[in-house]
């Protein structure tokens, strides 16, 4: 089985937000960037059918070669390969339409994507490749095995989950459950020394449309300080909620 | 070419995402000078949604859709779409609606704008502001296509009734057998509880609990208000409660209308998958838990002696306001 992780080079959940350019650009001074967490859980599983069912892993990222230690760090943690293809991610449908050339043309059985990247939340690119490929789709996907051609998945849904069959080949958007965050890996020295003698491809975009782009940025109003109530006075809380912010 | 909504419905009702898209559709049209019509799967009386500004009904009626399938309903949307040839597609963001959304937008050619939280900030050129950076920020994105695809954050516009009725008309779309790639073999639904997705309120749990033995408190506060539990990652992660209850970054996000957290202390992956909600309580024995400093209203003292109060009061607090 041939798979294709699709890897988001997102800045790390603690970083400060702030922007440049007249707020048209992100301030990536000082910003550590990693892995895209739903990707990282889908890389673990990945990683995990290699080992079980001898499936060859690449991961893939469309960015600038500033993406390239995060493509690194995955081919440190068991990846066979990497491509990096060499535009930058302005718009989900761009970079579904790069996705989907490299997948027509690396024929992969199983395409794993996060549901949706930390950075701009468009949770759009897996169902995009899907929709140009005209592959079966999953979204939201919290379990998977793989017995031949055949799939079982679950995928998380409203109030409740549900599970599913379908056969390769499959694009799916998945999440925290692929595997449980215990289990995801952390590349080790061997790893990271084996990462550096791994091919790393990088390919130029084919020409695709850009439907969308952001144009400005803009950060919360400033919140006002909380109004801390005494626990002796609870009535007060409830009197609050009612009156003041016509929540109860 | 009017707006055209997807109503989302389950077990024949409209969700209140349904009406909730209606009435911005509404706004829209209107700035559009054009009129809105709605798509409905398997739902015999859809005379609710002529409250909320809907002009037309799309009615389709077919067993192969009765349960749902991305890939049949999108291409449902499509047929629709085109059918209309309406040039604004709206969608809202449940998590079956998000599923859909980007598949609508690959067969219309559309540029989808996902997270949206306001009426279009300009429409020529059409440009809408969208949550990012995990609530961090905004982002103002221009939409270029002809077709433009629009995914409504939850509870970012509200529902507001307008004048009128709606009409109706049996919508019979092309199903095709390659449209039933994924089957749904079994569904799991937690019954007789208010879901994270559905809630107006939820209260949430975390550490602070102690243990899995004493989230009755936060259940008792919960069925008070008529709210959905939830709960902070260590306490999903410790097996007190199931995943999908997990609120953060890598859990659920939750935009509701209020938002209590009993005994979290605050992370930033937690803050960030509810910074939507609209009013945060925040109960906690550490005066210094960051939460104070994103929190509308904060109680500094113990939960197991708060909370049993706070659900008596409310007890009495609903009676005499029921």
């Amino acid at each position: 089985m041939k798979i294709l992780v699709c890897i988001s080079h997102v800045p790390d959940t603690t970083s400060k937000i702030n922007f440049t350019n007249g707020d048209s650009e992100f301030d990536t001074a000082g910003v550590q960037y990693v892995i895209n967490p739903n990707d990282e859980f889908g890389l673990t599983r990945a990683i995990w059918f290699q080992e079980q069912q001898g499936a060859n892993v690449t991961v893939v990222n469309v960015g600038g070669p500033d993406t390239e230690p995060t493509l690194r760090k995955a081919l440190a943690i068991g990846a066979n390969e990497a491509i990096r293809v060499n535009a930058n991610p302005t718009d989900g449908f761009f970079v579904a339409k790069q996705l989907a050339e490299v997948i027509k043309n690396g024929g992969y059985d199983l395409v794993i994507a996060g549901k949706e990247s930390l950075d701009y939340n468009g949770g759009m690119v897996p169902g995009m490749i899907a929709g140009i490929l005209g592959s079966n789709f999953l979204n939201s996907c919290t379990s998977l095995t793989v017995d031949g051609n055949n799939v079982k998945a679950v995928r998380e849904i409203d109030g409740g989950k549900e599970t599913v069959s379908t056969t390769l080949p499959l694009i799916i958007g998945g999440q925290k459950g692929l595997v449980e965050e215990k289990d995801l890996r952390i590349p080790n020295m061997r790893g990271i020394m084996t990462a550096r003698t791994k091919a790393l491809t990088i390919l130029e975009p084919v020409d695709a449309a850009v439907n969308t782009k952001a144009v400005k940025f803009e950060k919360p109003a400033p919140k006002s300080a909380v109004k801390l109530v005494s626990a002796d006075n609870l009535d007060e809380l409830i009197n609050l909620l009612h009156n003041e912010a016509k929540v109860i | 070419m009017s707006i055209l909504i997807y109503a989302e419905s389950a077990e024949g009702k409209f969700k209140k995402v349904a009406f909730e898209l209606a009435s911005y559709a509404k706004k829209v049209a209107e700035s559009l000078g054009t009129t809105v019509t709605a798509l409905t799967v398997n739902i015999s009386d859809v005379s609710e949604l002529g409250k909320y500004g809907v002009d037309k009904i799309l009615k389709v009626n077919n067993d192969k859709l009765a349960g749902f399938t991305a890939k049949a309903y999108a291409d449902v949307i499509k047929q629709a779409a085109e059918k209309e040839g309406t040039k604004v597609v709206l969608l809202s963001s449940t998590t079956d609606s998000i599923y859909l959304s980007s598949l609508v937008a690959v067969s219309l050619e559309a540029g989808f704008a996902s997270n949206v939280v306001g009426l279009p900030v300009s429409t020529s050129p059409f440009q809408v502001k969208r949550n990012a950076f995990s609530n961090k920020a905004f982002n103002i994105t221009q939409i270029d296509t002809d077709v433009k695809v629009l995914g409504l954050a939850k509870n970012s516009y509200g529902i507001f009734e307008s004048a009128g009725s709606a009409a109706e008309e049996d919508f019979n779309p092309t199903i095709g057998d390659n449209d039933f790639g994924v089957k749904v073999e079994s569904v799991e639904k937690v019954s007789g509880k208010v879901s994270i997705a559905d809630a107006d309120i939820v209260v949430s749990g975390g550490r602070g609990l102690k243990g899995p033995e004493n989230w009755g408190l936060i259940e008792d506060l919960a069925a008070v208000l008529g709210a959905a539990t939830a709960c902070s990652k260590p306490v999903s992660d410790l097996g007190w409660r199931p995943h999908s209850e997990h609120v953060g970054q890598t859990g659920k996000p939750v935009a509701t209308n209020l938002y209590i957290a009993v005994g979290i202390s605050g992370a930033i992956q937690h803050i960030a998958g509810i910074n939507s909600s609209k009013v945060k309580v925040v109960i906690n024995n550490d005066p210094e838990a960051p939460f104070f400093k994103v929190a509308d209203y904060g109680v500094v003292g113990d939960a197991f002696e708060i909370i049993p109060q706070l659900t008596e009061k409310l007890k009495a607090f609903k009676a005499q306001h029921s």
